[in-house]
């Protein structure tokens, strides 16, 4: 909302010396933000003056245009007192004529520096100027002709043209529309200063009688109040007086002719919005009602709107004329040859406003206001304010009838303690400064001994609530006089176990080497397609967006990876050798179980419900995901660098496994987007949380990385699910240790998990630890066979251990090898 | 082994002579002296300490002496070798230390030679200003809350009384899900989490909601689809807006450092009431505006940056999350991470959080 300062002081008299920066920041203290404040005469350095034109003789030239060689008066501004010699290219003024010049020296806007210069063969010394050149508006058909009694030659035109101004954008949050108002927004700046207020509603207006236009209203709710007055003889050729125009421009309007022009004056002055009607064009009675499905109107616009059982829409014989309260119908629109109009002051319900404006996507000043809620008493004050401008700039006379059809609806009491303000905003408020400080707002109160009750004032209608009373209280006080005290100290139980397991993730992958990425959580085919995923992989089951960003991507995702290996693209093609990046997010599965419920919220909704809520939602396990790719290790003077493979990829996982103090299975799978023969399914108990492996290599060459590029995946929700509460501590032997190596030739798909874990189980509880040290291949093995040897370590609790114990166990465990995977033990 | 010749007849026993093991003695010493390093000691080990040394072969003669004679021989030849010993052990201590110091000087490397073999890694500030952010709450006692970021219409907006007219709920701010009459959102503010501890818990509450949400705004260098917020609820007996005052002024001076703290500008949320925009002395010029004769870039001359929205919990969102607003007051607050982040940071493009540039990631380290 902008505001002309000079406008607000219309209604407030604030004493001289507040300046526009004070009052901004006591308006700003109260709650109308300050957004900026621009000076109309922003960009201009003078001298700009009065000038009269004396002299003008027209000079074709050889372009085909025709210069005007003028000599004007401009009084003592040029030092001189001598006429002024100016070439001026326009021709809608004659000798005799006060004109706006800018003298050499001066700026206009845009940095367009006035020097005396050379032109058409004349020394031009200044311009005459237009309105646009000032930065006035968009006219630039012709330079500005001043009114005759403009002032003398030479007087400063700053003040003529009312550059002095400083017009004031505020922040209107949505619950203050009264302050969408220079009403509203001057009754805040009296309250700051506590200066006396005019209201510029409060004007006597005639009594309704029933010589006015015929009104009916069918939906009471929807519009309460409808106010109809008529002004015949009107002269549509009437101009927009200058001041007029001037303030709507710099309300951020656009003047278009006097009766559309009077209409946003009047909305800006009291915050009312105003239809007009070409009175000639309407055929019988007004009638308000809904529509009916179907319906259709074309609005002023020009565009054809279907209209729904929700909208409520103003008619007379002749059918749909209006989408009451958001935009009159083209067929009774006022227009060059309108001399009757009928001036429409309604009431509307505010959310009936908000849903059409929604519906039909019209977002104007009229819906803003009134969606947000308008001050219903004034209507029939503001129908008469535009009448009375009506008829004072554009003639005519106005019509003795005046129909007010309904009444303003009624505002509802408020109780509260005169406790209460203190109560809750900690600040030291007495009953006094509450009665006074809602008393200043506007409210009529009833004062009992403990509690007192408010009705709130009609243009309030967002003070309902004991709370809503409580913040007007205080910002009066002031916020500034908040104390600042901590709250008692509670007695928290710290972080979650889960909590604290996810940053000690972070860090074991950080201390790692890997980076941490967070990327956007959206996904397409493209890069399902990228990442090789059958047709049929879960993965592609999404939770999809009504209205996503992107048509590529159109889903939340099922998969960290395709972010993170863009992110590593990213990073090689910045020049990195090698890049390890992991992220740690939220995924989606969606969940067949019906749409989520909405419930009231006057109370809690019970168990059940509540159950049935949260069923609704898709599952949303945290992923974790890694990726490596390039050089893992760099070359240095310790020797060569190393690629990331697939072992760094298993063995992070590992690593998070130890970390968290679980024990991770490896097994052997394939699976996209992995290379199907360096593919781990990592498993907890038995239970698969995720993959990890060198990728595919059409996955790297899809997302341009090199080769040999690794991967992990994992649910990480599970993982951290799965870890001990409490870990019981070791119970370990300070016995020797026996040590046997064995090395055990085996075919060359039987996996090392495989073997060592029937070794394990074959050694029993003496064995301490297993450990394969060695992967041996050689012609005189074959080429289908591998050698694995093992380190094991026993030990017992309560004794050393023999010699034929050791070997006992060791051949039990060779022999279980044996017996699970064809080990044959290398002599 | 035979036992003692009692019937030898004694007789003069060559090696035994005094001036023969003083002799060997002397010899042994002097070859000890004259070792210049460890090997040299060694040999000489063997050659005067070991078993074909003159005194070890002189001992074995002991027992050619009548008995009557053995006992001062057997005292000769051991002192001679105890001598040998000594000098043995003494020598060889010098010589290790001669020998560690000369290693020690030969193994001198250039400490200087790079060591990152693998580069190092890095957290993300957002997480790591987030657990910042929890941690000073947490040290006043607060927990920290999360929930699900797909989440109900209804925990997203109705609970929190922006009822179904509210602008925030077109499609031009939230990102729905298809079908849109499952109800079904991108969280738009971690509020539902706030929701979703009102209706779980019992007063008192105190808890902070860092987290992930969304809003279908344009992407550029302040503004984001995909950004993090932080939420706090405080639940209890007799809590106020100055305890919302205390509480915030406290985060920022943990936060931005001691004497930053904030001011309160009324202003509207549908949730709190009453509700204010929360305001922060700009840490860069401390408030006043200017920095090095220049206007503040940070604040843009203003000595405040918006912080973000509070207020006072509206007994509306206390009634539709089953919270007795007879008995129980509370305050919320919320500012973005991002935006924190930017400023604390000086981070000045909000895309370079999103990028993925180990560059940008790895300067802030693990730990903010």
């Amino acid at each position: 909302m902008k505001a002309p300062a000079s406008w607000i002081r219309e209604y407030v008299d604030l004493p001289a010396d507040v300046t526009t920066e004070d009052l901004t920041a006591r308006l700003t203290a109260l709650g109308l933000k300050l957004e900026a404040i621009e000076s109309a005469s922003a960009g201009i350095t003078g001298p700009l003056v009065v000038g009269k034109v004396l002299t003008m003789e027209p000079e074709p030239q050889k372009n085909g245009k025709t210069i005007n060689w003028c000599t004007v008066d401009v009084g003592d501004a040029n030092g001189t007192g001598e006429p002024q010699g100016i070439v001026c290219g326009a021709h809608n003024f004659a000798p005799g004529d006060l004109v706006v010049v800018i003298l050499p020296g001066g700026v206009l806007p845009g940095n367009f520096q006035i020097s005396a210069r050379k032109t058409y063969g004349h020394l031009s010394a200044g311009m005459i100027c237009s309105a646009r050149e000032l930065g006035l508006g968009e006219d630039h058909d012709g330079i500005i002709v001043l009114p005759a009694d403009a002032g003398a030659p030479g007087t400063d035109a700053f003040d003529v043209l009312g550059l002095r101004e400083e017009v004031i954008e505020f922040e209107i949050n949505p619950d203050r529309a009264y302050a969408l108002s220079l009403r509203g927004i001057a009754r805040e700046a009296a309250l700051a200063y506590d200066a006396p207020y005019r209201d510029p509603a409060d004007r006597d207006v005639p009594s309704p009688n029933d010589a006015g236009y015929p009104v009916v209203i069918d939906d009471p709710v929807g519009c309460p109040m409808f106010v109809a007055r008529k002004v015949t003889g009107f002269d549509p050729a009437a101009p927009t007086p200058d001041w007029m125009a001037t303030r709507l421009q710099q309300a951020g309007m656009r003047p278009i002719s006097l009766a559309v022009d009077v209409t946003n004056y009047v909305m800006l002055e009291t915050g009312r919005p105003i239809h007009g009607y070409d009175a000639d064009k309407l055929q019988g009675p007004i009638r308000v009602r809904r529509a009916t499905e179907g319906e259709t109107l074309t609005t002023l616009d020009g565009a054809l709107r279907t209209l729904s059982t929700e909208d409520l829409v103003v008619t007379d014989d002749s059918g749909i004329i209006g989408l009451g309260g958001v935009m009159g119908g083209e067929t009774t629109e006022m227009s060059e040859t309108t001399t009757n109009v009928l001036v429409e002051a309604a009431h509307w319900d505010a959310t009936s406003m908000f849903r059409t404006g929604k519906r039909h996507r019209i977002s104007s000043e009229a819906g803003k206001r009134n969606e947000r809620g308008v001050d219903p008493v004034i209507t029939p004050a503001a129908a008469d304010r535009v009448v009375e401008l009506l008829t004072t700039y554009g003639g005519g006379t106005a019509d003795p009838g005046v129909t007010v059809v309904g009444t303003a609806p009624e505002r509802p009491e408020i109780t509260i303690s005169y406790d209460l303000p203190a109560r809750v905003s900690g600040m030291d408020i007495d009953a006094a400064t509450t009665v006074t400080n809602l008393e200043a707002v506007g409210c009529a109160l009833v004062k009992e001994d403990t509690t007192l009750t408010a009705t709130p004032p009609p243009w309030r209608p967002d003070l309902n609530d004991p709370f809503d009373l409580v913040e007007e209280v205080a910002r009066i006080v002031g916020y500034d006089n908040v104390p600042s005290v901590l709250p008692r100290e509670a007695a928290g139980r710290g972080l979650t176990r889960e909590q604290r397991l996810r940053r000690r993730v972070g860090r074991t992958l950080a201390g790692a080497g890997c980076v941490e990425v967070i990327s956007f959580p959206f996904v397409g085919d493209a890069a399902f397609d990228a990442l090789g995923l059958p047709a049929d992989d879960p993965l592609r089951t999404t939770v999809r967006l009504a209205n996503p960003l992107s048509s590529e991507e159109p889903s939340y995702t099922t998969t960290l990876l395709p972010g993170l290996l863009k992110a590593a693209a990213r990073n090689l093609g910045r020049g990195a050798s090698g890049v390890s990046l992991f992220e740690t997010g939220t995924v989606a599965f969606p969940v067949d179980r019906g749409p989520a419920p909405i419930y009231g919220v006057d109370w809690r909704p019970s168990e059940d419900e509540l159950a049935k809520l949260l069923e609704a939602l898709p599952e949303q396990p945290l992923h974790l995901a890694v990726v490596l790719a390039g050089e893992r290790e760099r070359a240095g003077w310790w020797g060569e660098g190393r690629e990331a493979g697939w072992a760094d990829a298993i063995g992070l996982v590992r690593r998070l496994g130890t970390e968290l103090g679980v024990e991770i299975e490896v097994v052997s799978t394939s699976r996209a987007p992995w290379h199907p023969g360096r593919c781990a399914q990592v498993r907890l108990a038995g239970v698969e949380f995720g993959h990890a492996g060198e990728l595919h290599p059409k996955v790297c060459a899809a997302f341009g990385l090199p080769a040999r590029s690794a991967a992990v995946e994992i649910d990480l929700d599970f993982l951290m699910r799965h870890t001990r509460d409490v870990t019981p501590g070791p119970d370990f032997s300070t016995y020797p240790q026996a040590k046997e190596d064995v090395a055990l030739v085996v075919a060359a798909d039987v996996t090392a998990a495989d073997v060592e874990a029937a070794l394990r189980e074959g050694a029993g509880d003496l064995l301490e630890s297993i450990r394969l040290f060695d992967v041996y291949t050689s012609e005189q093995l074959g080429a289908d066979k591998k050698s694995l040897a093992f380190a094991l370590r026993f030990r017992a609790p309560d004794r050393t251990l023999t010699e034929e114990e050791t070997a006992g166990a060791r051949d039990a465990a060779v022999a279980l090898a044996a017996e699970r995977t064809g080990a044959v033990q290398r002599s | 082994m035979s036992g003692p010749n009692t019937d030898y007849d004694p007789v003069e026993v060559t090696p035994l002579k005094p001036e023969e093991v003083e002799a060997a003695r002397d010899a042994a010493v002097a070859a000890i002296a004259a070792a210049a390093d460890l090997a040299d000691l060694k040999q000489v080990r063997i050659d005067h300490a070991g078993d074909r040394s003159p005194l070890a072969l002189a001992n074995r003669e002991i027992g050619a002496l009548p008995p009557q004679a053995r006992k001062e021989a057997g005292q000769r030849i051991g002192q001679a070798r105890g001598a040998v010993n000594q000098a043995l052990a003494a020598r060889q201590e010098v010589l290790e230390a001669e020998h560690e110091e000369r290693m020690l000087v030969e193994e001198t490397v250039d400490v200087t030679l790079p060591t990152d073999r693998v580069p190092a890694g890095a957290r993300h500030p957002i997480t790591t200003g987030s657990e910042l952010i929890a941690d000073i709450f947490v040290a006043m006692g607060w927990e920290v809350a999360e929930g699900p970021v797909i989440e109900a219409e209804w925990l997203n907006f109705d609970a929190l009384n922006l009822g179904p007219d509210h602008p925030a709920r077109t499609m031009q701010d939230t990102f729905w899900t298809e079908p849109a009459e499952n109800h079904l959102v991108l969280r738009t503010h971690t509020s539902p989490v706030q929701a979703r501890t009102m209706l779980t818990r019992q007063p008192p509450i105190y808890v902070v909601c860092p987290g992930r949400v969304f809003r279908t705004d344009e992407y550029d260098a302040t503004h984001s689809p995909v950004f993090h917020q932080v939420e706090g609820l405080a639940i209890d007996e007799g809590i106020t807006m100055a305890n919302l005052k205390g509480t915030l002024d406290h985060f920022a001076a943990q936060m931005f450092g001691e004497g930053i703290s904030t001011r309160f500008r009324p202003s509207y949320f549908p949730f709190t009431e009453p509700s204010a925009e929360v305001d922060l002395v700009c840490f860069v010029c401390r408030g006043s505006g200017t920095l090095d004769g220049a206007s503040c870039r940070t604040c843009r001359g203003e000595g405040w940056i918006e912080w973000g929205g509070c207020g006072v919990v509206n007994p509306r969102v206390l009634a539709a999350c089953g919270v007795d607003a007879e008995r129980y007051t509370g305050f919320a607050f919320g500012m973005g991470i991002d935006r924190t982040l930017m400023f604390r940071q000086g981070i000045e493009d909000l895309r370079e959080l999103f990028e993925g540039d180990i560059r940008f990631t790895t300067a802030f380290g693990s730990e903010l």
